[in-house]
């Protein structure tokens, strides 16, 4: 308990992993709230690449989380502008109410 | 050591309290503050095992950019008012169970592999990426990254390039009735559109329609 080691850094990743994963399946009001969740997915991928690095001695998965920065970074703006776009034309993005494709 | 390990109990316990919070908050601005929250710790995590670099980086790049962007649009799009209860809901009570099941199953799938996990012996000192004790780890970093990574850095660059690019293209509205200066209808105007030359007979008026 009181060594901190790998696993737990995985344990945090794993968790917080779960907590996005509930957060996407469960969220039935509002899609900003989904776009929240897969930040958190991409964080706690982040988490596990950046103690593996540290606990393997590698710096590479540490260059790999910056790009995994990047590609959020960019992936949360076009989001956002999408859901922009589509707040504009239908004039809600209840979750529940997006239902063009009949899914 | 002890101090690491209350630290690391402090930290991770904000931040899975908070990453809780962000999906079951019945306001979207408080999930932003949560997530926001949920960043900062982490990034302290990143500072305390060792990545400086990364953890300087996300406070910047998440604290200051994307969290005030999602504020932006939450402030913009008006669903502050809209009621994130997916617990109450009657119409969305067929999906919890199953999907907290598949979740529950996704994460002891998670905990047996990292339980499970075991250090391979080639997975060690294979490649010359190592993480050397006498440089920072901003300078390790840079190193590596414009030397070996240079060609995925670039591209990482024209990902933001063109993530910029389609965010301007899908919000951008031309709206009606502006007036806005037009350089190619000034340039191309012609001498026969813009003067005429009139015969003017002495002592009477000129009537010019327009």
């Amino acid at each position: 308990m009181i060594e901190i080691g790998l696993g737990h850094y995985l344990t945090l990743g794993a968790v917080i992993f779960t907590i996005g994963i509930v957060g996407i399946f469960l969220n039935r009001k509002n899609i900003i709230v989904i776009l929240m969740s897969i930040e958190l997915i991409l964080l706690a991928v982040n988490i596990n690449l950046v103690s593996f690095s540290i606990y393997l001695n590698d710096l590479s998965g540490q260059v790999f989380t910056l790009f995994i920065l990047t590609v959020a970074a960019a992936e949360a703006a076009i989001g956002l502008a999408i859901i922009v776009v589509y707040y504009r034309n239908a004039g809600t993005i209840r979750v529940e109410e997006i239902d063009n494709l009949k899914g | 050591m002890i101090a690491h390990a209350i630290f690391f109990y402090v930290f991770s316990l904000i931040a899975i309290i908070s990453a809780i919070m962000v999906t079951v908050s019945k306001n979207t601005v408080h999930s932003v503050f949560f997530l926001i929250l949920d960043f900062i710790s982490i990034s302290c995590l990143f500072i305390m095992i060792g990545a400086e670099f990364l953890g300087m980086i996300m406070l910047i790049v998440y604290v200051g950019a994307v969290a005030v962007l999602f504020l932006f649009v939450v402030m913009m799009l008006n669903v502050a008012q809209q009621k994130n209860q997916w617990l109450l809901s009657e119409d969305s009570s067929g999906h919890i169970p199953i999907g907290l099941i598949i979740s529950a199953l996704i994460f002891f799938e998670l905990i047996i592999v990292i339980g499970g996990w075991k250090y391979k012996p080639d997975l060690f000192n294979s490649d010359n990426l190592q993480i050397s004790s006498e440089l920072s780890n901003t300078h390790s970093l840079g190193q590596i990254l414009y030397t070996d990574y240079i060609h995925v850095f670039q591209i990482s660059g024209m990902i933001l390039l063109i993530a910029m690019i389609g965010a301007i293209v899908l919000t951008f509205r031309q709206r009606e009735g502006v007036k806005k200066q037009s350089y190619i209808k000034q340039i191309s105007r012609e001498r026969s559109e813009g003067v005429e030359v009139l015969d003017m007979p002495s002592n009477k008026g000129v009537k010019i329609d327009d």
